[in-house]
């Protein structure tokens, strides 16, 4: 019994806490203590993980100095599928709690990804270039990153075509969710097809030396931070925006009323 | 169930006596079967090779021209609305409704197929197989593509939007309905598990694709 009660009491704390983190004047508080904190980690992160990969990292056997780029590739295509991950779990939140901050970070979240998955796919062409002698390969992993690419470019597209503003995030949010469904059985298939007509294009199968893993790993929590910087900061920017937008029509609505006292008043 | 019967047949009887959706279908996969040995050029051996993927590509597109009329012309008039209140729920429309737009414009690509192969010079022997995983696949693109037209339902600009949502989804579809093709015509004798998993693909989206659909319809129609 007693455990009983803890138990649920425990589960209100955590409810509690949710209702906290997700209370969008709550956000705009805590956020603003954490953004500089990211920027800093972020910085430094880069800082620091750039300075390994130009100056002390030993140059690869056989890719020479492109391995360079292995370090900037590599944890944008990490990010892009994270970024995903937010959009589709963001979305999920929406139309299942239909909380507006779920709303918020979907929106914040779309471009951005864009934005990665296509550093991803310029950096990954760059590499190929030297190291294959082709910018584009129509392997799994390249038509994956693509699709991806194609998928954030549709909601994203789907979303600014929609003027309600509800109504739009509800509509993108379905598509993000579709596309969970249909991701894995895109890339599935895909694969199917390279097995069956092409050789598979390796790269690094679990063969990277430490000596590239720990720059590997400080790149890609600098990433993560600096997405978390870039999301959070979006986020806010979209709240503001949204209040801004609520404020403009409340004074309209006010004004409007106003003139139709004064008309009455005429009268 | 009469119910559903009476809107399939009544979706068929409108597309048919229309003319506009099958034809517009028809005529643009002609057209572009047409252009495309005029692009790349005559060489019979290189036509037969990409024969496959081209017909494949240019069924996809045709096909997606007429979808997003799947719910438009009756959510304009307000059928749509009128439908969903009926006593049969929201996702047997969207079945009735997709089903009815695979038979008249999935099925005619499908069967016009062959016709299209032969300008691109594929050999006779091969026009079944192609026939087939045509008609084994386009349901699949029926269906998702019915997301994809409830989801553009109330846009200014939907006609547009929807080939840039929808396309990436039909890639399976595709992928699997030209290895069908191409491994009966290259690699002799090893297609039967494309041709199975494309049915597979077609049978779950049969399934699942409706409830999506009705849940984006429901939305529009609110």
């Amino acid at each position: 019994m007693n455990t009983k009660t803890e138990n649920s009491s425990l589960w209100n704390r955590l409810g509690n806490l949710f209702n906290f983190l997700a209370n969008p004047s709550q956000f705009i508080k805590y956020s603003s203590v954490i953004l500089p904190w990211l920027a800093i980690i972020s910085i430094i992160g880069f800082a620091a993980g750039l300075y390994i990969t130009f100056f002390s990292t030993p140059l690869d056997e056989e890719m020479g100095s492109t391995v360079i780029i292995m370090f900037v590739h590599v944890p944008a295509a990490w990010i892009a599928m994270m970024s995903y991950a937010i959009v589709a779990t963001s979305s999920i939140g929406l139309l299942i709690w239909r909380h507006p901050l779920a709303d918020v970070s979907a929106k914040a979240a779309a471009p951005l990804g864009a934005t990665i998955t296509f550093l991803c796919l310029v950096t990954g062409s760059l590499w190929g270039r030297p190291d294959w002698g082709t910018y584009w390969q129509w392997d799994l992993r390249m038509t994956s990153v693509l699709i991806l690419f194609l998928l954030f470019i549709g909601l994203i597209t789907l979303r600014s075509s929609i003027e309600e503003e509800t109504q739009a995030g509800k509509i993108t949010a379905l598509l993000a969710i579709v596309g969970i469904v249909l991701l894995p059985i895109i890339k599935y298939s895909v694969e199917w097809q390279q097995s069956s007509l092409h050789q598979k294009a390796g790269i690094f199968e679990g063969q990277v030396a430490s000596d590239f893993l720990i720059p590997l790993f400080i790149m890609a929590f600098s990433y993560t931070m600096l997405f978390f910087y870039l999301h959070m900061k979006a986020m806010r920017a979209e709240i503001y925006r949204r209040r801004t937008i609520s404020q403009q029509r409340k004074h309209a609505y006010e004004a409007t009323r106003k003139e139709e006292e004064n008309l009455e008043r005429i009268s | 169930m009469s119910a559903f019967f009476a809107l399939l047949k009544r979706d068929i009887l409108l597309s048919i006596r229309e003319g506009g959706t099958i034809g517009i279908a028809l005529g643009f996969n002609l057209i572009v079967v047409t252009i495309l040995p005029l692009g790349i050029g005559p060489d019979q051996n290189l036509l037969n090779q990409i024969a496959p993927g081209a017909l494949w590509v240019t069924l996809l597109l045709s096909l997606l021209l007429s979808l997003d009329r799947l719910f438009l012309t009756d959510f304009e008039e307000g059928t749509l609305e009128l439908m969903s209140h009926s006593e049969i729920p929201l996702e047997l429309i969207v079945i009735a409704k997709a089903l009815a737009h695979w038979l008249t414009v999935a099925v005619p690509l499908a069967i016009m197929a062959p016709v299209l192969g032969l300008l691109m010079n594929l050999s006779p022997s091969q026009f079944g197989i192609l026939t087939l995983s045509a008609l084994i696949g386009t349901p699949a693109l029926s269906f998702l593509g019915a997301i994809g037209a409830a989801l553009t339902l109330g846009l200014k600009r939907g006609g547009l939007l929807l080939p840039l949502l929808i396309l990436p989804f039909f890639i399976p579809t595709l992928i699997f309905g030209v290895s069908t093709t191409t491994g009966f015509l290259f690699t002799s004798g090893n297609y039967e598990s494309s041709l199975a998993l494309l049915a597979a693909i077609s049978i779950s989206s049969i399934a699942l694709a409706p409830f999506p659909t009705a849940w984006a319809l429901r939305f529009n129609l609110q």
